[in-house]
């Protein structure tokens, strides 16, 4: 009997170190690494740790750890998750690796697409896009006749048809949480304006008319929000989708899937995902990408064994499997309805988020200063300049200016 | 007690008040006297990102940190005397808002803005935690002996709770959908948003705060109310004294060294009020000065933060801490040096 428990166990043992069925090849490396939460990553590390020996850490507040862990020597993590602008710290301190070689070795399935490419080097494997963009209920605007939103006055003008109807509780829901959500939202609105955010030497550019008129676009739009709209995150504001309680919404594409989910929403197959609306210039959005970067300072057969196991979990079995949870970039991806309104947005010609450090410090400002605005405690030139000033003393401070 | 004896008890825990107090306030200190900077440059980069269906190529001239031979990133030190402490406060503009007496002004600057709040949300709490704490160790001290310890157990809750785990349920409560808020709608029969106002979000704060450091301020009061003179109260009885000539003349003196204590404490806690702000996200409408500190503590994506007005705001909310409590440790003073305690 003692035997028998015994071989059992020596099996067990065996079974969680040999290599799933998922993963082709067996790796005996450990690799480390560090991600943001949603679905999209839960995927992505899932299907890495099949290949053995990873372990995967995925937390919401990646941001404030990534640069420092990086930094150590040895790096504390292989593998890093990284977005659009979650990138420039490590690239700013040169922490991670050019994947020329790695790429050439290990990445034949790569799509060229998916290569971020700096000064010609590659330094990022992207697997997924991602946008904001509008999301309405198709039976509302149906029953009320209204046509498909192209501008920010068509959902205005929409939005005013369903308030008059009373079919739900506020006509319209964003993720304009104080902070850098609200950030966010004056960034797309203002690029879609075909606005510039830095002058001559860094000096902001913001409190012109492309600005006002942004602003003014926002606080109009707040009108048919829920009043408590400056504490609305994303999360907020899908959930507010999904329980019926708004009619449309601006929000991200990584969002979309969570409305066809029959667990938690209510709308299962009401919702049609649009193109972001166009601003003067193009869609008030900006394109986001998720991706992998691989740590500078770790030794080469290290970042062999990561950048061999990133692969796999970016492979077409995983999106296969996974395919509502992003829009991937990766082969064997099917595009579906979730994901029409992010390509629309990036096909009416959104453009991609301006990242770097000037940027990061100009975000912050506008995250502090635009409720100022939107509460009515300052116009929209002196909320502008005020923000121009927040942002002048802070790139002072860090030398930017 | 030997000297000898005294000064082996109290060395291990000076040592650890000068390591991991005093040193780091010491650095803070410094720091806000300083500037640490990245050195940048100019360079033009080539930046390829993903599109939806082919890659966005953009070249533009970037503003990236200087790396020294050996990859890491070089960054200088310079002594800028009150500059952070003068950015910080915006005196200028603080000056002609008060030249103009207008507090409206005064609030559109988020260092004096945050200070108002700080000061009222101290100043209102505090009578009103004293006020409570006393009424419920009153009540339960003349409660019958079998109920006391169930009534102590509950009353002590509030406390117990972690502050961010309590101000996220008030939030729960409150927030548009929540259970209290449409209770309040379907009663007053009509919308209401407590998030957003600055004046129901300094409401909810408060109520949040006071329910919170009440049950702290009842067990010392009822411990301080077990030791009052019975002798004195039952002569104060034949005397004529009703309950609230005895409260008054008696209880209150024989409690005010915990009352005092009691707001000390309070007023040093209250002060750093933070917990309340990322609960209810209401910087939007209020914020504090533990919060501002925080905030340029926080690393922005790309990886700035503001550590040395950071090491400011942290050192003007010290020296706010030590003027709001002076009045008290003065008074405490005087009754030491008059052999009261």
């Amino acid at each position: 009997m003692k035997i028998k428990l015994f071989l059992l166990g020596i099996a067990f043992a065996l079974v969680s170190n040999i290599s799933w069925a998922g993963c082709g090849f067996t790796n005996v490396t450990e690799v480390r690494s560090l991600s943001n939460s949603f679905d999209a990553w839960k995927a992505v590390t899932e299907a890495m740790s099949e290949c053995g020996n990873v372990t995967a850490t995925l937390d919401s507040e990646f941001k404030d750890k990534q640069p420092d862990a990086f930094a150590a020597n040895p790096s504390l993590y292989e593998i890093g998750g990284v977005s659009g602008s979650t990138i420039t710290p490590l690239l700013n301190a040169g922490t991670i690796r050019p994947l020329d070689d790695l790429v050439a070795k290990y990445g034949q399935n790569l799509n060229p697409n998916q290569l971020i490419k700096i000064d010609g080097k590659i330094m990022g494997i992207a697997m997924s896009v991602n946008n904001q963009h509008l999301m309405y209920r198709k039976d509302i605007f149906d029953n009320l006749g209204i046509a498909e939103p192209k501008t920010h006055d068509d959902v205005l003008a929409a939005a005013e048809k369903i308030k008059a109807a009373n079919v739900v509780d506020y006509p319209f829901g964003a993720a304009y949480k104080s902070g850098w959500n609200l950030a966010e939202e004056f960034v797309n609105m203002y690029l879609g304006n075909g606005g510039e955010f830095f002058g001559d030497g860094n000096a902001p550019a913001i409190n012109n008319a492309a600005g006002v008129k942004s602003l003014e676009t926002m606080k109009k739009l707040t009108a048919y929000m829920d009043p408590e709209y400056l504490t609305s995150d994303s999360t907020y504001a899908q959930k507010q989708m999904q329980q019926e309680k708004i009619a449309m919404a601006y929000l991200w594409a990584t969002r979309a899937g969570a409305m066809d989910n029959a667990e938690e929403s209510k709308v299962v197959g009401k919702i049609v995902m649009a193109s972001a609306p166009m601003g003067d210039v193009r869609p008030a959005s900006t394109l986001w990408w998720d991706g992998i970067v691989i740590a500078k300072n770790i030794s080469d057969a290290k970042a062999d064994a990561a950048f061999k196991v990133a692969m796999e979990g970016l492979d077409t079995e995983m999106v296969t499997a996974n395919n509502d949870d992003a829009v991937w970039l990766i082969t064997g991806f099917n595009p579906g309805p979730s994901a029409a309104g992010a390509s629309a947005t990036a096909a009416n010609g959104a453009a991609p988020y301006p990242s770097g450090s000037r940027m990061g410090v100009m975000h912050t400002a506008l995250g502090n200063g635009i409720a100022d605005f939107l509460t009515g405690k300052k116009d929209a030139a002196s909320a502008l300049a005020d923000i121009e000033a927040a942002y002048t003393s802070a790139a002072k401070e860090k030398g930017l200016m | 007690m030997k000297k000898r004896d005294f000064y082996f008890f109290v060395v291990p825990s000076l040592l650890m008040m000068f390591l991991f107090i005093a040193v780091p306030l010491a650095i803070v200190f410094k720091q806000s006297f300083y500037i640490t900077q990245n050195v940048f440059e100019k360079v033009e980069v080539e930046t390829c990102t993903p599109g939806f269906l082919k890659q966005i190529c953009q070249t533009k001239i970037e503003t990236k940190p200087k790396l020294d031979e050996n990859g890491n990133v070089i960054e200088v030190t310079d002594f800028v005397g009150f500059e952070n402490y003068k950015n910080l406060l915006q005196i200028n503009k603080f000056k002609n808002a008060v030249y103009n007496l207008s507090l409206y002004e005064i609030e559109k600057i988020n260092f004096w803005k945050a200070f108002r709040f700080t000061i009222s949300f101290c100043l209102i709490t505090l009578p009103l935690v004293i006020f409570l704490g006393l009424l419920i160790a009153l009540t339960v001290n003349n409660l019958t002996r079998s109920i006391k310890g169930p009534v102590i157990f509950i009353s002590l809750l509030p406390f117990i709770i972690t502050p961010i785990i309590g101000a996220l349920a008030i939030r729960w409560l409150f927030v548009g959908e929540g259970i209290l808020t449409a209770l309040l709608e379907y009663l007053m029969q009509k919308d209401i948003a407590m998030f957003a106002n600055a004046w129901t979000l300094e409401l909810l704060m408060i109520i949040y705060r006071v329910w919170h450091v009440a049950p702290f301020a009842f067990i010392v009061f009822y411990a301080g109310l077990q030791t009052v003179n019975k002798e004195i109260l039952e002569s104060a009885v034949i005397d004529g004294a009703n309950r609230f000539e005895r409260l008054r003349y008696i209880i209150i003196p024989h409690l005010m060294p915990l009352i005092i204590f009691v707001s000390l404490i309070h007023l040093m806690d209250s002060y750093r009020v933070f917990e309340e702000i990322v609960a209810f996200s209401s910087q939007a409408y209020v914020i504090s000065l533990q919060w501002l500190t925080y905030d340029f503590l926080i690393p922005d994506d790309t990886g700035n933060r503001l550590i040395n007005r950071a090491s400011t705001s942290a050192m003007l909310t010290m020296v706010g801490v030590s003027i709001i409590i002076t009045p008290l440790l003065k008074r405490t003073w005087e009754d030491y040096r008059e052999g009261k305690l």
